[in-house]
């Protein structure tokens, strides 16, 4: 059963203004299979799931499915889920208000001759599918009121109980607990027994280890290679998701090594929040450049929003500077020191209607206080000098920001930090979604800025950039630091870390 | 996994609001025993003075439950009891075409209001702000005065305005004078509530009740599994209108007159008994069942005003705002609580 | 880039030509619509009345225009509120239960500093609701709404109270040996220190960081629950403002007709202006442009004949074609028509 073919997606390309999101990806997909794909961000996993059920269109490419003549095009979630695939997202997609029952048959509910509701048939056959499923829940009961790992089994129960051939899971792990996790997973196994084949998005290593047959992996929307999971060791996954990017240009550090002061900067100790990031310690010198590495959804992000008090931290004594720091909200932090990038500019960083210029000095102006305005002569002589330094191409300073480039909006960003002369700056993924020259641009950026004594946490997926610029590594493992690494920082060994686990 | 018996909260909502409202005419039985509060009649008065307003609640719950507001039905109204008391009263009309043709607005002030909000995503409250507005500019364009619906303009409506259907004679008192006192309702009370149970039905029973419960509970999710979210809200605001234009008939059954200052702030009793009766702001939650006793609550707290006879007509105002106010700031405290266990 | 095409760009390019235009129609209906004269040592003539009269929605329009910048909300209470405060003035100033006096209880002073007080902490109240409660804006002003009203009657013992107190009456028409209606000065004080707030501290920057990116606003520092509130504490300030404005003209406080339709009036007046209901980016200039425009209108809606009752018709169907034209949806499907017509024009030119 493993061999028949049920779908397959070649060639699939999709651009959007300014970035070419999948770059002749391909799938395949065989019956009885669960089949992993997996991806760093920007790789374009959700984007090929979201060509293939129709949410996107797609610009080049053909998907076949089996039991569909000819090349197959979903024009819309509806249409795809009538030629059999299913997908259940990481936000759950059903009603929370309404009863399990009710959310299985939403839009197909069994009628009386007179065209009513037939409420009993339904929570009868509801009730049988649950059985069928081995799941224990009452079916006349607000979905709401079960845990998210049981309504993701729901949503599971719905997409099977209208009959797909192809079932799509996107991160449906990602909020479960070990025990829920093994619960989805006999879910899946008894699925593929019934021959159903499986796509699983996730980036839990461990988990595509137990339960995957296949792997496929994409990067930077290419399609990278097709695997087996039996011949597949972890460490060599590691290396096809995060890979050799392109960057032939020799080690950019200092000769002599970084100039590393002794004074700790930074000092965290039993940091957490719940249901982010547990207890870590972390410590950063002055001068240093310290890289978070790990996989997506490890806790790199999590871990510097909880130092930054953009998540508050619940447990834990952080000390910037020697001093006890009680930050309740971003702006303690900002007026101790730090200055925070966050990974995902559009939703966290930019305000788009403004422009260049009040974005730049937004972030200073905060710190000195509502009454002390900055003058408009100063506000255009730290946009200037910004925009030279950092190489920002704008119309005018007054362009609004959602204007510019990937790649220059994050450097406005940057710029509004360097404006506040930070001591302590963190950097969440600041080269992605940029082109490889203004990478390298930012790289020795942080190198410059911590040689005039600025410590810089720099959390990137591309390995290579970390490497390059960083003194010391921070490893993350899902949701918790697991090690460090100083002294000689290698590929391998970054890699190694990562995948932990035995070695296969 | 162990199987707790586990409560509804739509029930233990049903049960807040038959309990509030049992409390407080208990109430009113205490503090006005003297003034004849706790005869049946007291009861009946309420449903019969608030029969038009039961079928706005109607229609204000279905489009509330998905997520949005209709806050033009006070002004809605205003202009149906003017179009009637014009038509029949002024122009000596027959009933049947005017209620007809008062029904056929309803429709299409809901189409209008149901298309901008379904199909042109406008926040329902801007939308249906301007509905208020031009519903109650237009009361004003029709006629400026006060109109009056008499048994010599016409007479069919003032009997049906003063039929009464009595009930068994058991339930009656004596009263002072030694004449038995019967109880009564009128028809209006009995359309009224017909127009509660048809609601429940549809609520309850058909897919387009429960696709407004879903298109409440997540738009997204509606969405994704196929529903027709914009045709949904659309035809929720064209019942809502519609259903207001049938309260419109019923109060002007009651009033037998037309007003530019009519039904002012309808609105908001429609509202309160709606979020009183266990619906919530944000969608997705909320029966008729619960509205109609939301009804019955903020009628009692009119009438234990006007009985006591010393306090202000505004003092129901203040004290049904009041009460919206606490149950909005519930509703939100429990949402928040919701949020942060997640 | 073209003259026309800068001129037609900039953002109080469209609230002019409305006002122009509404100001066009009228005098080609009367003639001397423009002609200002002295009588009595005061100015009279049209624009004048439409100035003076413009200066309740003008004050309004100012905290209208930052509470929907800061929250994509509306304030409906402003009308009731400033009802309120014209009867929580009156009450101070003829004592409770008193409805008609020709002294004074306690000092003018008092009773207007009341009444904007009242204004705030209407305003505190809404911004509690919104900011911290995080309830819906529309809802939680609907209550202000209604109450509101209703208590100012309750203040002045369900009567009219009339102020018949000479000074009283200033605020409202004119300060003896000032021929400026003084009302007009009022609403100049406003804008002014609007202005000088906006331009001296960052605040106008914080409110629309605010209403751009809620999240990114906070995380560079900014206290963003704080702004929210601030924001109708001060369209409760200027309700109290033109409501002690509106008692004076009357010399009384009626609180069933002061501030009546006032809050569709505010909204129009900012939506005309250029302002986006959506949120975000603002403009105070648009705003008091749109709320001259507003009265403009209703001054015309007036001179043919339609009363104060009947001219929410018209107003009504302006917001509505605003907002339609403002949707998303609309203008997606507008671009969509243009770009198809450019394609066919572009085909037919190429063939």
């Amino acid at each position: 059963m493993e061999d028949q073919i049920l779908l397959t997606m070649r060639n699939i390309t999709k651009i959007f203004p300014g970035v070419k999101a999948l770059d002749n990806a391909q799938i395949t997909l065989r019956k009885g299979e669960i089949h992993a794909l997996m991806g760093e961000n920007g790789a374009g996993k959700s984007t090929l799931i979201k060509v293939l059920t129709g949410v996107y269109p797609f610009d080049n490419g053909e998907i076949h499915m089996d039991g569909v003549d000819g090349p197959m095009v979903n024009h819309s979630p509806l249409e795809a889920q009538k030629n059999g695939i299913a997908t259940v997202y990481q936000e759950v997609n059903l009603c929370p208000n309404l009863s399990v029952a009710e959310n299985l048959f939403i839009g197909r509910e069994p009628q009386t001759k007179q065209g009513f509701i037939d409420w009993r048939t339904m929570n009868k056959k509801a009730k049988k599918i649950m059985e069928n499923l081995d799941i224990d829940v009452d079916v006349t009961v607000e979905l709401e009121n079960y845990s998210l790992a049981i309504q993701q089994m729901i949503a599971i129960a719905r997409a099977v109980d209208m009959e797909c051939k192809a079932l799509i899971l996107d991160e449906p792990t990602s909020a479960l607990d070990d025990n829920e996790v093994s619960k989805l997973f006999k879910l899946m196994l008894h699925l593929k027994e019934e021959g159903v084949g499986i796509i699983f998005v996730t980036h839990f290593l461990e988990q595509v280890y137990v339960v995957c047959d296949r792997i496929t992996v994409l990067r930077n929307g290419q399609y990278v290679g097709e695997y087996t999971v039996k011949e597949m060791p972890r460490v060599k996954l590691v290396a096809a998701m995060l890979g050799k990017d392109f960057d032939d240009l020799a080690s950019i550090k200092p000769e002599g090594g970084m100039n590393i002061g002794n004074d700790v900067v930074v000092s965290a100790k039993g940091l957490s929040h719940k249901g982010t990031i547990k207890p870590f310690n972390f410590e950063v010198h002055k001068g240093e450049v310290v890289g978070i590495t790990g996989l997506l959804g490890s806790g790199r992000s999590e871990m510097v929003r909880c130092i930054y008090a953009a998540d508050r931290a619940q447990t834990g004594t952080l000390h910037m500077k020697g001093k006890l720091l009680k930050a309740r909200a971003p702006i303690d932090s900002i007026k101790a020191g730090m200055g925070f990038l966050p990974d995902d500019r559009k939703t966290d960083g930019l305000i788009g209607d403004l422009t260049v210029r009040e974005n730049i000095v937004l972030a200073l102006q905060a710190r000195q206080g509502i009454f002390k305005t900055l003058p408009p002569a100063r506000q255009n002589e730290l946009a200037d000098q910004f925009i030279e330094m950092l190489h920002i191409k704008t119309a005018s300073r007054d362009t609004p920001v959602s204007q510019l480039s990937g790649g220059n909006q994050q450097k406005v960003i940057l710029a509004r930090w360097l404006c506040t002369h930070p001591d302590f700056l963190i950097l969440d993924e600041p080269t992605r979604g940029i082109d490889i020259g203004t990478k390298t641009e930012f790289q020795k950026l942080v190198l410059k800025f911590a040689s005039e004594g600025m410590s810089i946490v720099f959390i990137s997926s591309e390995i290579d950039e970390m490497i390059r610029t960083c003194s010391r590594m921070c490893v993350m493992r899902e949701g918790e630091k697991v090690g460090e690494i100083d002294g000689e920082i290698t590929q391998s060994s970054v890699m190694a870390a990562i995948a932990g686990g035995d070695e296969k | 996994m162990k199987k707790r018996k586990r409560i509804k909260s739509s029930t233990v909502l049903l049960l807040i609001t038959v309990g509030l409202f049992a409390a407080m005419y208990l109430v009113g039985c205490i503090i006005y025993a003297d003034k004849g509060f706790s005869h049946l009649q007291t009861f009946l008065n309420i449903m019969v003075t608030n029969a038009g307003l039961i079928c706005v609640v109607c229609g204000m719950t279905c489009v509330m439950l998905t997520g949005g507001i209709d806050i033009s039905v006070g002004s809605l109204i205003a202009m149906d009891c003017m179009i009637l008391a014009v038509g029949m009263g002024m122009k000596g009309y027959s009933t049947i075409p005017m209620l007809i043709f008062v029904l056929a607005v309803g429709l299409v002030f809901g189409l209008v209001q149901g298309f901008m909000v379904g199909y042109l995503k406008i926040q329902p409250f801007i939308v249906t702000m301007a509905g208020m507005f031009f519903a109650r500019g237009m009361t004003a364009v029709i006629c400026t005065d006060q109109v009056s619906i008499t048994q010599e303009t016409n007479a069919q409506f003032y009997a049906w305005a003063n039929a009464k259907l009595n009930l068994p004679a058991f339930l009656g008192y004596t009263n002072n004078k030694g004449m038995l006192i019967v109880p009564f309702v009128r028809p209006t009370v009995i359309i009224a509530l017909l127009v509660v149970l048809v609601i429940f039905i549809v609520l309850k029973y058909t897919k387009f009740g429960r696709s407004m419960y879903a298109v409440g509970g997540s738009e997204a999710s509606a969405t994704m599994m196929g529903l027709d979210v914009r045709r949904t809200k659309m035809k929720a605001y064209v019942l809502s209108s519609f259903l207001c234009s049938i309260g419109g008939i019923l109060y002007c059954l009651n009033t037998m007159s037309g007003s530019v200052q009519q039904a002012k702030g309808l609105e908001m009793t429609a509202i309160a008994s709606s979020v009183i009766g266990g619906t919530l702001l944000t969608g997705g939650v909320g029966n008729v069942i619960g509205s109609l006793f939301g009804v019955m609550t903020t009628g009692t707290i009119n009438t234990l005003v006007t009985t006591n006879g010393k306090l202000l007509s505004s003092w129901a105002n203040i004290a049904t705002a009041a009460l919206l106010c606490i149950f909005i700031i519930l509703q939100s405290v429990f949402t928040l609580v919701k949020e942060r266990r997640k | 880039m073209s003259f026309l095409k800068k001129v037609t760009r900039k953002s109080l390019f469209l609230p002019f030509v409305c006002l122009v235009l509404v100001l066009l129609i009228n005098l080609i209906k009367s003639p001397g619509f423009f002609a200002i004269a002295i009588n009595n040592g005061v100015l009279y003539g049209r624009l004048i009345d439409i100035l003076n009269r413009g200066s309740e929605i003008a004050i309004l329009a100012v905290g209208q225009t930052l509470v929907i910048a800061v929250s994509a909300g509306t304030d409906i209470s402003v009308g009731s509120v400033m009802s309120l405060s014209a009867c929580f003035c009156c009450m101070l100033l003829a004592g409770f239960g008193v409805n008609t006096t020709d002294t004074l209880a306690l000092p003018m002073i008092v009773g207007i500093l009341g009444g904007i007080f009242i204004g705030g902490v209407s305003g505190v109240f809404n911004g509690t609701l919104v900011s911290k409660l995080k309830i819906q804006p529309m809802v939680a002003t609907l209550i202000l709404f209604t109450a509101a009203r209703a208590i100012g009657l309750l203040l002045n013992n369900n009567q009219i109270t009339y102020i018949r107190y000479e000074p009283y009456k200033f605020l409202g028409n004119f300060i003896p040996g000032c021929p400026i209606p003084t009302p007009i000065i009022v609403t100049v004080i406003v804008i002014a220190i609007a202005a000088v707030v906006l331009k001296k501290t960052s605040l106008g920057l914080y409110i629309q960081s605010v209403g751009i990116n809620n999240r990114a606003a906070r995380l560079l520092g900014i206290n963003s629950d704080l702004i929210c509130f601030l924001c109708y504490v001060v369209c409760g300030l200027c309700a109290g403002i033109a409501g002690i404005v509106a008692s004076s003209r009357i010399y009384s406080a009626d609180s069933n007709n002061i501030g009546l339709y006032y809050e569709l009036d505010a909204i129009l007046a900012v939506a005309l202006g250029g302002n986006s209901l959506g949120g975000g980016k603002f403009n105070l200039a648009g705003s008091i442009v749109g709320a001259y425009t507003i009265q403009a209108i209703s001054t015309t809606l007036l001179a043919m004949g339609v009363s104060t009752d009947q001219a929410p018709v018209v107003k009504a169907v302006i917001v509505l074609i605003i907002v339609a034209v403002q949707s998303p949806v609309f203008r997606e499907w507008f671009s969509r028509k243009m770009h198809s017509r450019r394609a066919l024009a572009k085909e037919a030119a190429g063939s």
